[in-house]
């Protein structure tokens, strides 16, 4: 059972009172002329999402408190919470990376 | 057994000889070979009670890597090991190996409720499904190994009309693939699942079901053995506690595998590794719609036999059959977030058995015994990828989410299929990976019979 602390406001609680909402920073391809938009980028918005075997950054929404969405980071393998930040915060590294990937594009930029 | 006639190597012309089955070069061959496969009968099964059952043959060798083969196969559950079989029995290729990072049999196939059925909606899934389903049919017979395939019936029970709608469906779309399911109202269910609460004031009234009666569940370890000792039989060289590390390539071709044995050359490779998948495409360079979720089972302590038929509540994600040591074997819905930890956790069987005791009353009072996870492949569209890949050489079979277990015999026969003629089998063909690129989607997870 995860246990799970909303940066937002604060609130404790179980998965059972949180919604996973999958990966976080995931940006949808965008152009002012929707044409320029390639197929392979919207496959990859759609349905390719990091899987790691370790630290990973989710998004969580506090449904039994603030309702507010936010992210976390955790480790796919021991299920344990890295760290909890608030949407607009800035991306915590992952364990080991000296720096965090902001200017990166999250789909294409983290995945080697 | 048939022998195919590919097999030209002293050790195979032995093997086939070993096919004359007089009792006097049966014994010889039995205490005198490792390498020809004892027959389970009757008769074996009285010879070896008279040894105390000391001198049974082990079901398959465990041999060093060769530096090359035709075709590496990468995991060792029941998919891997059915493809390594049928490559073996339908296509003559036996220079196959498959490895495994752990024990085979160890990672789904070992943790999955066993259940067998075929009522999908769509005509790809319901053509591949049912393969799967007739061949564990016959599957005993031709492993000459009990698998305890039971076809015991199976109900999808219907708590909401909108089931029932979708349920009607599902049986209208059966009958036109030829599968053989109908609609059965509440009062035959009743009679079937004596135990079933179908009262006016239930908390969750059953409508109906969809009943498949040669739906049912079989021995999970019996059918990865099974296939391990079939191929292995073959010639194929099964290779437990060796992960893969690394997958190499020349020119966009696969050329082999790094492992912690050394490297082994193949101008095939084959990626049947759920749950790590994307491990493997990883290290090969290449991306999958693929995620990895955990999902849950639990067996209660046993009892006497108390239901004898396989029930699914979709709506309320429970579904319970009874094993034949007495144990209740229950599962339900794969957790919501990423999980590589192949462990059981409160939230989601709390939420199954809630709702199962209030459709079976009667089990309020049962002690659980044991919860476990196992870590499933899930795709957009929950079908599986089966096929090609853009690394030439590579072949994939992954993502069957939720349902694997079900689907062993059909997959591994067309998958073989696949890698023996480098191009998809007619089955497998519209699983292919570009189905998401083109939007051309299998969509099971809102037509599925139980929620994914």
């Amino acid at each position: 059972m995860l246990l799970i602390t909303c940066p937002v406001c604060g609130a404790v609680g179980d998965e059972s009172e949180f919604h996973c909402g999958g990966e976080a920073h995931v940006k949808r391809p965008a152009s002012s002329k929707p044409g320029n938009v390639s197929d392979e980028s919207q496959y990859e918005y759609l349905y390719v999402r990091n899987n790691p075997r370790g630290p990973h950054r989710e998004m969580w929404q506090c449904v039994r408190g603030c309702g507010k969405w936010f992210n976390a980071m955790r480790d796919t393998l021991s299920l344990q919470f890295l760290a909890f930040y608030k949407i607009g915060d800035p991306i915590p590294p992952l364990p080991g990376k000296k720096s965090a990937t902001k200017t990166r594009t999250p789909i294409q930029g983290r995945r080697k | 057994m048939s022998h195919k006639s590919s097999f030209m190597s002293k050790k195979a012309v032995d093997r086939t000889i070993s096919g004359d089955n007089t009792f006097t070069h049966r014994l010889k061959c039995t205490y005198t070979r490792k390498n020809i496969m004892q027959r389970f009968s009757i008769f074996s099964l009285a010879r070896n009670a008279l040894s105390y059952h000391k001198n049974w043959q082990e079901h398959w060798r465990s041999p060093e890597p060769k530096p090359e083969y035709d075709v590496i196969i990468i995991g060792a559950g029941g998919h891997g090991l059915a493809t390594a079989y049928y490559l073996a029995k339908e296509h003559g290729i036996t220079n196959v190996c498959i490895l495994d990072k752990g024990w085979l049999g160890g990672g789904n196939t070992g943790r999955n409720t066993t259940i067998i059925r075929s009522n999908y909606l769509q005509d790809e899934s319901a053509a591949i499904y049912e393969l799967s389903r007739s061949l564990y049919e016959g599957l005993s017979r031709e492993l000459n190994y009990n698998i305890m395939f039971s076809p015991r019936g199976l109900i999808n029970v219907c708590a909401t009309e909108h089931e029932m709608r979708a349920f009607q469906r599902h049986a209208y779309a059966n009958k036109l693939a030829g599968i053989e399911t109908r609609m059965i109202t509440p009062a035959e269910i009743k009679k079937m699942v004596p135990i079933i609460e179908t009262g006016k004031n239930a908390r969750y009234p059953i409508l109906g079901g969809l009943y498949q009666p040669r739906g049912g569940v079989a021995r999970h370890d019996a059918v990865a053995w099974g296939y391990a000792r079939g191929a292995d039989n073959l010639g194929v060289d099964i290779i437990q506690n060796c992960a893969v590390t690394g997958i190499l390539q020349r020119r966009g071709r696969v050329v082999g595998v790094k492992t912690p044995k050394g490297e082994i050359k193949a101008k095939k490779v084959a990626i049947v590794t759920a749950g790590n998948t994307t491990m493997l495409t990883d290290m090969a360079g290449f991306k999958m719609p693929i995620e990895s979720l955990g999902l849950q089972a639990l067996v209660s302590e046993p009892i006497k036999p108390i239901i004898d038929v396989v029930v699914m509540a979709g709506t309320v994600h429970g579904y319970v059959s009874q094993s034949d040591k007495g144990e209740l074997v229950i599962g339900g819905g794969a957790d919501p977030y990423n999980n590589y930890a192949q462990r059981g956790g409160i939230t989601s069987w709390e939420h199954t058995v809630r709702a199962l005791v209030e459709i079976f009353p009667v089990f309020s009072r049962l002690n659980m015994m044991r919860h476990w996870g196992g870590i499933v492949d899930m795709t957009g569209d929950r079908s599986p990828i089966i096929g090609l890949t853009p690394v030439k050489g590579l072949f994939v079979n992954c993502g069957w989410g939720t349902g694997g277990f079900k689907a062993i015999p059909g997959s591994g026969f067309v998958f073989a299929d696949t890698i023996a003629n480098g191009r998809p089998h007619p089955i497998a063909a519209p699983f292919n990976m570009d189905r998401f690129r083109e939007g051309r989607l299998i969509d099971e997870s809102a037509a599925a019979a139980v929620a994914h």
